[in-house]
């Protein structure tokens, strides 16, 4: 595979969210909002690309019956340190995104990229393959973000478009997962013009 | 793909143990690097939040803050702003554990006759988008407070809370579709004018 395949799988082939439906708790609970997306995905991705780097470099030392326990806790410190990190230098942020940051340990595209590539793939490789899947990611719950914010607070990224309450429903559990169904519709439609 | 190295029982422990051990070195380092600049952040966010909600003042409240004791057993922080040596306000840091999403922590000033000044959500895990919107940026809701004569409401139902939602019969309006957390911030300023009353006396 391509360097530049192993990239850009994450945005579309392979979107963890629209494509794989991977790592849904955190999709469907955080994108209550454009800007709480983005910094969701945002995290996540460092997570993500922290986390394949390391269990990249120490595959060849762990031995394969506790590997997923020696990934659990390579990709849990790395999460501590992303909350320590916002709670000290962008407290802003950290006060949004405060109760989901531990969520990303759950976040089963971590733990399946861990898994599923950096254990058997190059350092630069699995780099490249955390960072694509978590721009990919990212991209995913901005889009759902933006889109559950313009229908239900008439707002995108806290920019007001339209006067008045939304249809609360999509700032609801219930709306994440109606847009999230009507999007994947629409990329399926589109890509694989069925 | 790689080959994976055989497990013993002795190798598995050793593993495990030595990731575990780097873990928490690079969990401790990191902690202690950060502590500072959280206390700090916090500390601002303090400052600025007593600063917003009283009048102009040129003494230092977190300094002279003192502790009321409440109703519940808990206590409430008290921030006195003076100016020229003269009370211009009350900050008090007050809480609610009624909250949707547990406990909510607002800083509330009161004008030396009683009157709200104004009030600042110091933390918060409402549902984003519903409750959330108790946060000054997001909603017009916390505006109510502001300015609000608390000791000339008249307590309709007699059940002796003065600041209450509409639905309890009292005069605030509540976030739609998030009456709870209205509730908690009312709550929240009730049990601060409870204390700032035992101020006066």
């Amino acid at each position: 595979m391509s360097k530049f395949k192993i990239f850009t799988k994450g945005f579309f082939a392979e979107n963890a969210v629209f494509v794989m439906l991977l790592g849904l708790c955190p999709t469907l609970g955080t994108t209550t909002s454009a800007i709480n997306g983005l910094g969701m995905g945002l995290a996540t991705t460092f997570v993500l690309v922290m986390s394949n780097a390391v269990v990249s470099l120490v595959k060849k030392q762990i031995p394969d019956q506790v590997r997923i326990p020696a990934f659990i806790v390579i990709i849990a410190s790395f999460v501590t340190i992303v909350e320590l990190l916002m709670q000290a230098y962008v407290p802003d942020l950290y006060d949004v995104l405060g109760i989901f940051i531990p969520l990303i340990v759950v976040n089963c595209i971590i733990l399946g990229r861990a898994e599923a590539f950096a254990s058997k793939n190059n350092v630069f490789d699995s780099i490249l393959d955390g960072l694509g899947m978590g721009l990919g990611f990212a991209m995913a719950l901005t889009i759902l973000g933006s889109v559950r914010e313009i229908l239900g607070s008439g707002s995108i990224f806290n920019i007001t478009i339209y006067k008045g309450d939304g249809a609360l429903v999509f700032v609801l559990a219930p709306g994440a997962f109606i847009v999230l169904g009507y999007l994947i519709a629409l990329i399926n439609r589109l890509t694989k013009r069925a | 793909m790689a080959k994976q190295r055989e497990s013993t029982f002795v190798n598995m422990v050793v593993v495990l143990f030595i990731v575990s051990v780097i873990a928490a070195t690079a969990l401790a380092l990191v902690y202690k690097a950060t502590k500072g600049p959280i206390a700090k952040s916090k500390l601002e966010k303090k400052k600025k939040a007593i600063k917003n909600v009283v009048n102009d003042f040129d003494n230092n409240p977190i300094a002279e803050m003192f502790k009321i004791p409440v109703a519940g057993g808990d206590s409430v922080e008290c921030y006195p702003a003076k100016k020229d040596g003269k009370i211009v306000g009350y900050a008090i840091k007050t809480f609610s554990k009624k909250g949707f999403g547990g406990l909510i922590t607002l800083m509330i000033g009161f004008d030396p006759d009683g009157h709200i000044h104004k009030t600042a959500v110091l933390e918060q895990h409402e549902t984003p988008g519903l409750g959330d919107k108790m946060q000054r940026n997001k909603s017009t809701f916390s505006n109510q407070f502001d300015n609000m004569d608390v000791p000339n409401i008249p307590d309709k139902d007699h059940d002796g809370i003065i600041i209450e939602v509409t639905k309890d019969h009292g005069t605030v309006d509540a976030i739609t579709a998030a009456t709870i957390s209205s509730r908690a911030f009312c709550d929240a300023a009730e049990r601060a004018y409870n204390a700032f009353k035992k101020i006066k006396k």
